[in-house]
């Protein structure tokens, strides 16, 4: 039933497909919850939307109230594990073929009866509109489909980093993924469906369809179909790809003998598509028509994108429609024809998620009570498939069932995200250092670090979880999915935009909340949280011994052995779980020694005999040792020195990582052994923030708007980032408009080696912005 | 007397441009010869002219295309009869073997060639038939052959026209007119493949941008789709056929007019859209199927042309090539696109020589550079 793609035969093609046998509830997941559905009916792709509140379980810390007698357990605070309910959109892909068995299973499993309306868009919603209605009992609302489809743009390019690519064919890394700009607008978006629509887009609300053509996506399959016989809109793809269409058109040195120099045209271009084809006596392969067919339409649809783009005076275009839709064989034609028509001057565009466009669109005009532009949202690595998931250009095996259906899962984040305000350049700022797309040998490497590493991460997913006999099969679950997206990114490394550590640490956060691991290291962090506080004041009394001087090398020091304790990084994770007793000071002794490999402590020193900083936002790393004994005291002298402390901490867990909760209760039981935290607190001299974020890593662009505000409001001028994923695979590079100090230990030999240091190296790095004197050239000692 | 004639080249003149699927061959017959001149000419010449004036075909595909011929045109001095002649392309190497049967090399005249085929041929006509070709420039040769023959006017006719009421297919008229003050003009020339030339005077100009979807493009999709063979047959099943049995308009998919666009029902949504259903595919006629892709191509180009119109800032378009000849399909059709699109800002204008200008050109810059030896 391969050809049940069409639209108008609608009535009597699909009553087959019922035979198909799909895995429904892997892909139409939380049904039960979903609520306001919109539907994308293309010629042959049907995308479904609908938004679901899931119910899922979070870590949450209670401190226990030490007043009252019951308080027995000599345990710092109480974890709780509690179910949480957020909303996420599901966007699911699927041939036409199967709507008929793809309605029955949502009225079937529909428990939400306040559902009246469906949202529709796309060409074939008006075909579909009656099975719709009989089977779900809703009515069908249409929408308009370019409004749809702009409305779905605007909110992939703002809330999903790494949308846009360039497709570059013959590079090492055949995806580009452009950095989001802070400002989306305004853009062309060249719609190639059927036929072709070129848009101008200028605000959220403004936009003009200022042309297009008949000569679209439906041309190379009516015209390929009628040609070669071959009714498949991916089987003629595929012929293309193996063609040649020089023996089919009439090239320039076919007219010329050469090239037709004085015009500056070479010999191979194409002076008369399917211009040889012209004579009853010769018969021409499937391939090479196919193939001709494809760059006549590519180069049609680029030359007029381009005279659009001219007149329009824009630069950023973005390609989509069912013709794009993830083919290489298109995008690396659309973006040869760009580049020859500007002569590189306009680069061509595409979108990750651009087949799910409309869908999101029509989704958003429906919800818009619920007023979804006013969230950030953000890309569920566990429930989405990724590009090319079923692209049968890739994977020509995948296409047999559940692999012709591709989901988007976006989850809404509990606060808006913004830029860090004191980023140099935001347009510029990229947080990984690393791109895994393109570095083949880092890629490998970590990919399988990970991989090692899997066993580690499921045995302590189960043993997070002692009283819940299902947690080892929920383990296996995660560990299946999570090695599944490394072995997709394994061969499509750039399935969820530029490959890093920072994506790779993502993914398997959201893998393991997705099977209800909200928090595996909640037990590990609240014992060594526990452990570390008893050896507070031991060491606050240690270091008030020092004199200043080599009290700021201590400090330090300390941060710095403080973040040896880290259960992300596999060299430290062996060592602490064969030697739990792994101390402080012997964390000390295992520093490197100065000359560290990153050393510019003597500048930061000198800094330090000057005036004190206004404020300084901390964005701190691990539980336990390095929290409490390396942080808390160096925040202590900040204070003392009168600067004001923000410390940004994650909103939800990631690995052992302190959390904003955890901090919190911390930062109390620290204030109450310790006056000067108590009484900057008091004094709100010392502010807990969260991040937003829940990643190991730190992206200075998608930071909580709370944060970005209190940043502004106190005038911060020194941000310290500290540890191997927020200050190494994140933000090494960083440039801020204010003083910075990055501070990590390498706990990791292969990325020690590529840093050219070793084990345990240090990287201490204060910089100064260009422009902005240290102002140590104030003499004077602090008191 | 003998110094005047000294000065002209010798005959036979012809013009020739030689492009991708066809050979355009203007030949100047000279009806004012005298009887001194008629008892000096060799056999050869006189072979030649009586071959060429009193034939209409050649061969089994030169045609001369006598309702084109200009009486009585003043060229050089000389009066005579300005002959047009087309063989395609594929038949040049026998055309050079009749060069040399008839001993061509031994009339003492220049040849003047434009189009790829003079570069392409060039060791060909050399090798073979001991012939030197002056390779002119097919753009040049264009706009100055346009330039002439508009001049001295269609056999006192104007030789340019456009439609009246192009939106409307009852009242839509061709009407004669004159390309006085030409500049600037927009020149689509539509052969096998499409140049789009911005003309601001006779020696400036630049060639603005191409496409390739062209007449070659038409011909080359018909021979696949319906088994034709000739540009005839392809225009005469394409004028008997429906191209929306083919074509996927904008009210198939939207079932009326898309309002939120200004699109109107009728226009093309999707060229070949129709196509992508097998049931479809299984009842169409090749009629349909031709005029379809006479349709598709002739829009795209229309489309194309009205763009660069605007980015150029011109609102005269003229259209010439050979993929115009005997095609009213597609001159009303680019007549009515480019008054519609431009909501009546452009004006598309036709010229009754569509093909030969280029080869017309050629023979100017015979008449311009070559002395009597």
């Amino acid at each position: 039933m391969a050809e049940c793609v069409r639209l108008d035969s609608s009535t009597s093609s699909h009553t087959m497909d019922k035979s198909i046998t799909l895995p429904p509830d892997e892909i139409f997941r939380n049904l039960e919850n979903a609520k306001r559905f919109a539907i994308d009916i293309g010629g042959s792709l049907t995308k479904l939307a609908y938004y679901s509140t899931v119910q899922h379980k979070v870590a949450k810390v209670r401190s226990f109230d030490h007043n009252t007698k019951e308080a027995a357990s000599d345990k710092l605070y109480e974890i709780s594990v509690q179910e949480e309910v957020t909303a996420r959109l599901h966007f699911i892909k699927f041939e036409n073929a199967y709507i008929e068995t793809c309605l029955d299973f949502i009225k079937d499993h529909l428990v939400n009866t306040d559902t009246k309306v469906i949202k529709a868009t796309g060409g074939g919603a008006h075909k579909f509109k009656e099975l719709i209605e009989r089977k779900l009992g809703l009515n069908v609302d249409k929408e308009d489909e370019m409004t749809c489809l702009i409305k779905g743009c605007n909110f992939v390019l703002k809330n999903i980093p790494h949308e846009a690519f360039v497709y570059a064919k013959h590079a090492d890394s055949e995806f580009r993924f452009q950095t989001t700009y802070p400002e989306i607008f305004p853009y062309l978006l060249v719609n190639i469906g059927s036929g072709v629509s070129i848009v101008k887009v200028e605000s959220e609300d403004k936009f003009e369809r200022i042309g297009g053509s008949s000569i679209g996506g439906g041309t190379f399959w009516g015209l390929g179909a009628l040609l070669t016989k071959t009714k498949r809109f991916d089987e003629l793809l595929q012929l293309a790809s193996r063609g040649q269409h020089t023996n089919v058109d009439m090239l320039v040195k076919d007219i010329y003998g050469g090239s037709y120099g004085s015009l500056g045209l070479t010999g191979d271009l194409i002076a008369s598509s399917f211009g040889k084809s012209a004579t009853a006596d010769k018969e021409f392969s499937k391939e090479d028509m196919a193939k001709s067919l494809l760059h006549m339409i590519s180069n049609d649809i680029g030359q007029l994108a381009c005279l659009y783009a001219k007149l329009h005076n824009l630069s950023r275009v973005y390609f989509g429609g069912f013709f794009i839709r993830g083919h290489p064989v298109t995008m690396h034609t659309i973006t040869y024809s760009i580049n020859f028509f500007t002569k590189g001057e306009v680069q061509a565009l595409f979108l990750r998620h651009e087949g799910y466009l409309g869908a999101i669109g029509a989704f958003l005009k429906g919800a818009e009570e619920d007023n979804p532009n006013q969230y950030s949202w953000g890309e569920n690595y566990a429930g989405s498939s990724g590009l090319m998931s079923v692209s049968p250009d890739m994977n020509p095996m995948q296409r047999a069932r559940s692999g012709t259906f591709d989901m988007l899962e976006m989850d809404r984040l509990e606060r808006q995200l913004v830029n860090l305000p004191l980023l140099q350049d935001a347009s510029s700022y990229i947080p990984d250092t690393v791109d895994l797309t393109e570095d083949a040998l880092a890629r490998e490497y970590w990919l399988y670090c990970f991989e090692d590493a899997l066993d580690g991460v499921v045995k302590r997913a189960v043993a997070s979880q002692p009283d819940m006999p299902e947690a080892a099969e929920r383990a296996e679950k995660f560990r299946h999915k999570y090695r599944h997206k490394l072995q997709t990114l394994r061969h499509q490394p750039f399935a969820y935009g530029s490959l890093t550590v920072r994506s790779l640490l993502d993914t398997r956060e959201h893998c393991l909340n997705e099977f209800n691991f909200p928090d595996p290291y909640s037990k590990i962090k609240q014992r060594e949280n526990d452990g570390a506080l008893k050896y507070y004041q031991k060491a606050v009394k240690s270091l008030d011994e020092l004199s200043w001087e080599e009290r700021q090398f201590a400090l330090v020091r300390g941060v710095l052995a403080g973040n040896v304790f880290d259960w992300g990084a596999k060299a430290v994770s062996d060592v602490l779980e064969s030697d739990p007793e792994f101390g402080f000071e012997q964390a000390k002794r295992q520093l490197e020694e100065r000359p560290w490999l990153i050393d510019s402590y003597d500048q930061w020193f000198e800094r330090l005999k000057g005036p004190p900083h206004k404020c300084a936002l901390f964005f701190v790393d691990n539980s336990g040792v390095d929290i409490i004994l390396g942080v808390m005291p160096f925040v202590r002298e900040l204070l003392s020195r009168g600067t004001e402390v923000v410390l940004a901490s994650n909103s939800g867990p990631a690995l052992n990582d302190v959390t904003n909760g955890e901090l919190q209760i911390l930062t109390e039981r620290i204030a109450a052994m310790d006056s000067v935290i108590q009484a900057g607190l008091r004094e709100d001299r010392l502010t807990l923030v969260q991040s937003g974020s829940s990643s190991p890593c730190l992206d200075l662009s998608r930071l909580d708007k709370v944060l970005a505000n209190v940043v502004r409001e106190r005038k911060t001028d020194l941000v310290i980032i500290e540890g191997m994923g927020r200050a190494i695979h994140t933000n090494y590079y960083a440039m801020l408009s204010c003083e910075s100090l990055k501070m990590a230990v390498i706990k990791n030999s292969w990325l020690a080696d590529r840093l050219g240091g070793k084990l345990f190296s240090v990287v201490f790095k204060y910089e100064v912005p260009p422009g902005k004197p240290s102002q140590n050239s104030v003499a004077g000692m602090p008191s | 007397m003998r110094l005047i004639s000294e000065k002209k080249p010798a005959f036979p003149w012809f013009g020739m441009d030689i492009g991708g699927t066809l050979v355009k061959l203007v030949y100047f017959e000279p009806v004012d010869i005298t009887a001194e001149e008629e008892q000096e000419e060799v056999e050869n010449l006189k072979s030649i002219r009586r071959y060429l004036t009193s034939n209409v075909a050649y061969g089994k595909t030169g045609v001369r295309d006598v309702h084109l011929e200009l009486r009585n045109l003043t060229m050089c001095g000389r009066t005579g009869n300005l002959h047009f002649i087309r063989f395609p392309t594929q038949a040049m190497p026998r055309f050079i073997q009749m060069g040399r049967d008839k001993n061509f090399s031994s009339l003492h005249t220049t040849l003047c060639a434009t189009g790829g085929g003079a570069y392409k041929f060039e060791n060909d006509f050399r090798t073979m038939a001991d012939l030197e070709l002056l390779k002119l420039d097919e753009l040049d040769c264009l706009i100055r052959g346009l330039l002439f023959v508009d001049r001295v006017s269609f056999n006192g006719h104007p030789e340019c026209y456009y439609f009246q009421n192009p939106s409307d297919t009852q009242s839509c008229v061709k009407k004669p007119c004159t390309l006085d003050n030409p500049f600037p003009m927009l020149l689509v020339n539509i052969g096998s493949g499409v140049s789009i030339l911005a003309v601001y005077s006779e020696n400036n100009y630049k060639r603005v941008t191409g496409t390739s979807l062209g007449g070659g493009t038409f011909l080359g999709l018909c021979c696949l789709l319906t088994g034709c063979e000739t540009f005839e047959e392809a225009l005469e099943m394409a004028s008997k056929g429906d191209s929306t049995n083919v074509d996927k308009l904008v009210k198939d998919i939207y079932g009326g007019d898309y309002e939120r666009f200004g699109l109107q029902g009728s226009a093309v949504a999707s060229s070949f859209g129709h196509m992508m259903s097998k049931e479809k595919r299984d009842s169409i006629s090749k009629e349909d199927l031709a005029r379809a892709t006479l349709v598709t191509i002739t829009n795209n180009i229309g489309s194309i042309a009205r763009m660069c119109a605007v980015n150029e800032k011109i609102e005269r378009v003229v259209f010439v090539g050979n993929f115009l000849r005997i095609n009213t399909v597609s001159t009303k059709l680019l007549a009515y696109a480019m008054d519609f699109w431009s909501k009546g800002q452009l004006r598309a204008l036709f010229l009754e020589h569509e093909g030969y200008f280029g080869a017309v050109g050629a023979l100017m810059e015979l008449l311009k550079t070559t002395e009597d030896p």
